[in-house]
């Protein structure tokens, strides 16, 4: 078995037992790198590989020197090219900011750095994180492991996609109305969204403030338990990080508490969803009967309304945040521009991909006076009544399960010129964003050889308990090890 | 013709003196090199650069609000308003659009001789924006540069009510609000710095009329002097163009100080759409009752109170009350010598007199001033005693004023004690009258002018050190007999 099969968290044990070193570690990675990367397409920055090993070589010595550590030093792992990193450039996926090194590192960097993780690279997008494909990213797109007809997903379709193709061994991706679920959900990964406040978003490329949490890609639950342990924890420079005492979530993960009320929207398995998908699904929650959890159908009234209620929140707040990309201070700036009012023109027109400029003509329409009681305001009432939908759910459940994404993968091109329908993605996810909920997206079955996701959403800072009931849920589904064969370089194609 | 009224609205833009900015910690320092002041967060780099709230300039705001008698917002929250401009790094600026720090307070002035209330629509807080630099003009520049080392700058906005009615109103409500924000210590309100800005809203109608003129936005005006000359011109214009039969065109108007007039800038017809909305990077915070009376607490005396304590106090005429007060230091530095020297009256006249005026001839302000009021009593006591003459007295507060040295010390160096001595001034008298023979015959014939002559000789004969009083009595006593 190579190295690169293992999970971070057996890559940290064999570490730790001596029976490699990082540099193996990171030569594994880049060996894999090499060899499917052209078929995936998951990066937007490789990084040296010589930068990335003289990394290791360090990690490796205040390992011998036995440092006491953190569980995943010595790891390579790979960023959204959203997330900043001082000496990689970081593009969001557009070419508004290609070339752009940020003075600074994310707190998540910062934090990842800290930890003697190894970073390998900044992962492939959606521009702006504006999109459920990674088809809108102004490089390229990303490939599905699984099949290379299909899309990852989005928007953190790199991140997810390198996990799945084992080009990493875990990666960040940034979660606003489902972009670390969802193309988790199509890559089958493990995808989780913390609670809004419990990863600082210093340094995370703002598309909409409200409701952007930085997220995980890994490959089972308890990387995602460790890698959550290394970014959580409050940061004074954001003032929407919420002050509160370090929790550590991969210890006693396996340690679940023995019976849960689990609700299930019925709302959630009806027309748009995919047969394939509502079977997959519900073998997962009977899954979950096995073990004694209580299981009931619940009804979760407004939900038809918390798609166009985020499409509205985030496209004002995104027309907002993406004001700044003017040309003046950094980033691309057009040559054709004669005064100060033609560079804005110019520079947005050529600089913003089509989705962009969709979204920030959205939400400024929404924000425009005469329409923003009726949009914007009244999309923030839709978002709190969400909310108390869900204070009422969780009065007397402590999960709700439902899908993940209504479809499996589609393929690629096929929804591009339907922005509708490409929205209609992200029906369940965008409820978790729209309350700051923590939710995560499990591995839980096949349709058509593509993988399906199971979500389950908790209370808001219960990461704790939501992590080990979904550990239990995944040792039980037993599909976390059926991993996508991608033909390397070299191997002729048989699909 | 019916008779017409000026109305007037100010809006006033004050910098904070909060040391850094409103929400990173780069420095507010004055004056540094063009973007040295700076950091990702007032930059607005792409990527986190997230505002964190400097706590200090929001009571610094609650101050002011409190000083002006405002209703005080119960919510503590921020939100973007959103335009294009080269000196807005983020394309919004964060400010408090729905719900401003203080509503509906008010300012007194004193204008000939009585009270008026002028009100205070709302104050609230928000950052400043860069500095475009131009060569030339804007429009013949080649190209311009941008400094954001004042871009994240605290700034309050005060808007008044339309409650001005002239040129020397507006320019007393300016000077009343510099005031108070100077005496709450918050602000240096300095107009040449661009510390204190105002833009004016003027209109004229019908006197007594309900109904609002169209009005124009006057701007560019760095001086009280400017503020009240540009309003004068631009109300005697709109006059003019009314009497002509025309209508004034609502517009923004530049008030240029060379030529003395105010220029169209842009039509204001179109009214921008700023898209507010409330800034989800900042989540509300409560403004507690305890909070407020934290602050309220820590309020200093402010001008309007301390006028009329100097009345009571100190039987101060109001002349002097007003001048004294409307500067916090002025009045400081009176009250700290009346504590070495309790003579109100006096201490006032040689504080406006002499102590102001030498203050105007060197642009100095008090604070950087080498006389302190210890010293200034010590002056004082001299004359009080006799020890110099209150012309000598001058003269020796003169040189305090420029080398700081002890009223005392110069007095003894300089040999300038007063000659009180009867016998001394009795010789020095004699000498005077065998001399001015002229005079004592002038005297006699009933010119009583020529005593004031004979004095002046002793005076100069003691190089002005002879007691005034005791050479008019001797004198007197002499010739009369």
């Amino acid at each position: 078995m190579e190295l690169y099969e293992l999970t971070a968290c057996q890559a940290a044990n064999a570490l730790a037992k001596k029976e490699v070193t990082a540099c193996d570690l990171t030569e594994s990675i880049y060996k894999r790198i090499a060899a499917v990367e052209d078929k995936i397409k998951g990066f937007i920055t490789v990084r040296e590989k010589q930068e990335a090993l003289s990394e290791a070589v360090q990690v490796q010595d205040s390992l011998e020197k036995g440092d006491k550590l953190a569980s995943l030093r010595g790891i390579p792992m790979t960023l959204k090219d959203n997330i900043c990193t001082l000496n990689l450039p970081t593009t969001c996926g557009s070419k508004m900011l290609q070339g752009y090194y940020p003075p600074y590192d994310a707190h998540v960097t910062e934090k990842l750095q800290e930890a003697g993780t190894i970073l390998v690279g900044k992962s492939n997008m959606d521009e702006f994180a504006m999109g459920s494909s990674t088809e809108n990213s102004s490089f390229y797109p990303t490939l599905n492991p699984w099949n290379q007809h299909y899309v990852p997903g989005g928007s953190s379709g790199g991140s997810a996609a390198l996990v799945a193709a084992r080009e990493t061994f875990f990666a960040l991706g940034s979660d606003t109305g489902g972009s670390v679920r969802q193309p988790a959900s199509l890559c089958g990964v493990v995808g989780f969204k913390p609670t809004y406040g419990l990863v600082s978003r210093y340094g995370l490329i703002a598309f909409a403030s409200s409701l952007d949490q930085i997220g995980t890609l890994t490959r089972d639950v308890r990387d995602c338990a460790m890698v959550l342990d290394i970014i959580a924890g409050h940061d004074s420079r954001d003032s929407t990080s919420v002050p509160r005492e370090k929790e550590n979530y991969s210890r006693d993960l396996e340690k679940s508490s023995s019976s849960f009320r689990v609700g299930i929207p019925r709302e959630c398995f009806g027309q748009g969803v995919e047969e394939d998908v509502k079977k997959a699904v519900k073998r997962g929650i009977e899954k979950c009967q096995q073990i004694g959890t209580v299981i009931e159908e619940i009804s979760f009234p407004h939900n038809e309304h918390a798609l166009p209620a985020y499409y509205l929140v985030a496209t004002a707040e995104s027309s907002s945040n993406l004001a700044r990309y003017d040309g003046i201070q950094y980033g691309f700036r057009s040559k054709k521009a004669e005064n100060l009012h033609d560079l804005y023109r110019k520079t947005r027109e050529e600089g913003f991909g089509p989705e962009v400029k969709r979204r920030v003509m959205l939400g400024t329409y929404a924000l425009s006076s005469g329409y923003y009681d009726a949009y914007y305001l009244k999309a923030l009432k839709v978002r709190t009544i969400i909310r108390k939908d869900f204070e009422k759910i969780f009065e007397d459940h402590d999960f709700v399960i439902m899908p993940t994404s209504p479809t499996v993968a589609f393929a690629m091109g096929e929804k591009v010129d339907d922005p509708l329908t490409m929205y209609l993605n992200d029906i369940f996810t965008v409820p978790a964003n729209l309350a700051g909920l923590p939710a995560i997206s499990i591995p839980c079955g096949f349709s058509r050889g593509l993988p399906v996701g199971l979500q389950v959403v908790g209370r808001p800072f219960d990461e704790k308990r939501l992590l080990q009931f979904s550990y239990k849920l995944e040792s039980l589904l037993q599909v976390k090890d059926i991993k996508p064969d991608i033909a390397e370089v070299g191997q002729t194609d048989i699909s | 013709m019916p008779e017409m009224e000026t109305v007037v609205g100010l809006e006033v833009h004050v910098e904070l003196i909060t040391g850094t900015k409103l929400f990173c910690g780069c420095s507010t320092a004055f004056g540094a090199d063009p973007n040295t002041n700076v950091c990702p967060v007032c930059l607005g780099l792409p990527g986190g650069t997230l505002p964190v709230l400097n706590k200090r300039a929001a009571e610094f705001t609650i101050k002011a609000a409190q000083a002006l008698n405002c209703k005080i917002s119960e919510m503590l929250t921020f939100d973007r308003k959103n335009y294009f401009y080269a000196d807005l790094p983020k394309g919004y600026q964060i400010s408090q659009f729905f719900y401003p720090m203080g509503t509906n307070g008010d300012v007194e002035i004193n204008i000939d001789g009585e009270t008026k209330r002028i009100g205070i629509q709302q104050i609230h807080l928000e950052e400043d924006t860069g500095k475009l630099l131009h060569i030339g003009t804007i429009i013949s520049s080649p190209s311009s540069r941008v400094d954001f080392n004042r871009a994240g700058v605290p700034l309050i906005e005060i808007v008044t009510k339309p409650d001005i009615r002239s040129a020397e109103e507006a320019r007393l409500f300016l000077q009343r609000l510099r005031s108070i924000l100077r005496y709450l210590e918050i602000s240096d309100c300095k107009m040449e710095e661009g510390s204190m800005r105002c833009d004016a809203n003027i209109s004229i109608r019908v006197k007594g009329g309900d109904n609002l003129g169209d009005k124009t936005e006057l701007k560019n005006m760095n001086s009280f002097r400017s503020v009240y000359k540009g309003i004068e011109f631009e109300v005697a214009r709109q006059k003019q163009v009314i009497k002509e039969g025309g209508m004034v065109a609502p517009e923004t108007r530049h008030w240029d100080e060379s030529k003395g007039i105010t220029k169209a800038m842009r039509s204001k017809f179109v009214s921008a759409d700023y898209r507010c909305f409330p800034d989800p990077n900042l989540p509300p915070l409560d403004i507690t009752k305890e909070w407020l009376e934290t602050i309220k607490a820590e309020l200093p005396e402010l001008p309007a109170a301390r006028f009329k304590r100097f009345l009571l106090e100190y039987q101060l005429p109001v002349y002097d009350a007003e001048v004294l007060t409307n500067s916090k230091e002025l009045s400081d530095f009176y009250e700290v010598t009346l504590t070495y020297f309790n003579d109100p009256k006096t201490v006032s006249n040689w504080v406006m007199g002499e102590l102001l005026r030498l203050l105007n001839a060197a642009s100095l302000e008090i604070e950087k001033c080498n006389i302190r009021p210890e010293a200034l009593a010590k002056l004082l006591k001299m004359i009080d005693k006799n020890t110099i003459s209150g012309k000598i007295a001058k003269t020796v507060f003169e040189e305090m004023f420029e080398s700081g040295e002890d009223p005392e010390v110069i007095v003894k160096q300089r040999g300038l004690v007063q000659i009180s001595d009867e016998n001394a001034l009795e010789d020095i008298i004699f000498q005077v009258l065998e001399n001015n023979p002229k005079s004592v015959e002038d005297y006699h014939k009933g010119k009583k002018k020529a005593m004031g002559h004979l004095v002046g000789q002793v005076m100069k004969e003691t190089k002005g050190k002879a007691n005034p009083q005791k050479v008019n009595e001797i004198l007197k006593n002499k010739l009369d007999n």
